[in-house]
């Protein structure tokens, strides 16, 4: 909701958020620590916790990603809620497949 | 409405709505997310149905080989996020610095992807080859995935990279300034992308053996 926008002289607006470099590295170093950990973990013999492992800290990653690499964070709400109406679109497509997959 | 533009100068009004254009772009980025999301679909169903020829024909894949390219990617992505503080600060030579290696670590990227694939083909795993039809179904199925999603990712690295090459000649240029860089943001928002499409590509071809 409280996305720093300041005005332009002209009236426009630009996007006024700044992420420090070392913030942004903070983020990097987590992201290659969680690439360490899931490859690590693919060495142990998990069985079907391999998969929930594997997906999970690939989930991690990528709200990472979103929030700080791609600003989401900082952005208005409007862009949280497309991006989860998408994720959602996706998830039921997800799910009509296998409900059906399930049944044939 | 009026009591701005009567206090404004009566000069030329260029439309211009940045949070708009961000907002376009992400729109843009859900296509990707469901053209990439159907294949993943089509992944967990057969992965689904053949777990364990899946899971044997990802020893074939090197594990290293991926890791370093998850890592050349996460980089990739890093210095792109980075070209953003530095154009919000207005340093035009830094930005372009960090948006040079965003493309040489994407090109690094496809060098591996090369020798990767390259391998595989001497070795005969490559679509239709005898080898490769000698398999059971399901190694079939799995390397198939592997070189259409990979490949398709690949495309997407290409794009990627003209993308912010076009972006840097406009900063080079200065259409793209500390005063209007959305162009800037969107290149670094489909790059992200990318890279988020290959933070669950490597451990779902990579790592379930």
């Amino acid at each position: 909701m409280s996305t720093p926008l300041h005005e332009l002289p002209d009236g426009h607006e630009v996007h006024a958020h700044k992420v420090t470099y070392g913030q942004f590295f903070l983020i990097y170093l987590g992201l290659i620590a969680l690439t360490g950990l899931t490859v690590a973990l693919a060495g142990i013999d998990l069985g079907r916790w391999i998969l929930v492992s594997a997906l999970g800290i690939a989930s991690v990653k990528t709200i990472l990603v979103l929030n700080i690499f791609m600003h989401l964070k900082f952005e208005d709400s409007l862009f949280r809620w497309f991006v989860g109406v998408a994720l959602l679109i996706l998830g039921i497509f997800f799910a009509l497949t296998f409900f059906d997959y399930a049944f044939h | 409405m009026t009591t701005h533009a009567a206090t404004a100068a009566p000069t030329e009004h260029v439309h211009r709505d940045d949070v708009g254009s961000r907002l376009g772009m992400w729109l843009f980025l859900f296509t990707e997310l469901i053209l990439f999301g159907g294949m993943f679909i089509v992944y967990a169903v057969y992965r689904y149905s053949y777990p364990l020829e899946f899971q044997l024909a990802a020893r074939e894949l090197d594990t290293l080989l991926g890791t370093i390219n998850t890592i050349i990617l996460l980089t990739s992505s890093l210095t792109a996020a980075m070209s953003i503080t530095a154009m919000q600060e207005g340093k035009k030579d830094l930005t372009l610095v960090f948006l040079g290696a965003t493309i040489v670590l994407a090109g690094l990227f496809l060098v591996n992807k090369y020798f990767e694939w390259g391998h595989k083909f001497d070795v005969g795993l490559y679509p239709q080859s005898p080898d490769m039809l000698a398999k059971p179904v399901g190694e079939v199925l799995y390397f198939g995935l592997y070189y259409v999603m990979t490949g398709l990712h690949g495309l997407h690295v290409i794009i990627g990279m003209g993308l912010i090459g076009w972006v840097m000649r406009q900063v080079a240029v200065g259409s793209v300034n500390q005063g209007s860089f959305v162009r800037l943001e969107s290149a670094a928002l489909y790059w992200h992308l990318v890279d988020i499409i290959w933070i669950f590509l490597f451990p779902l071809f990579y790592l379930l053996h």
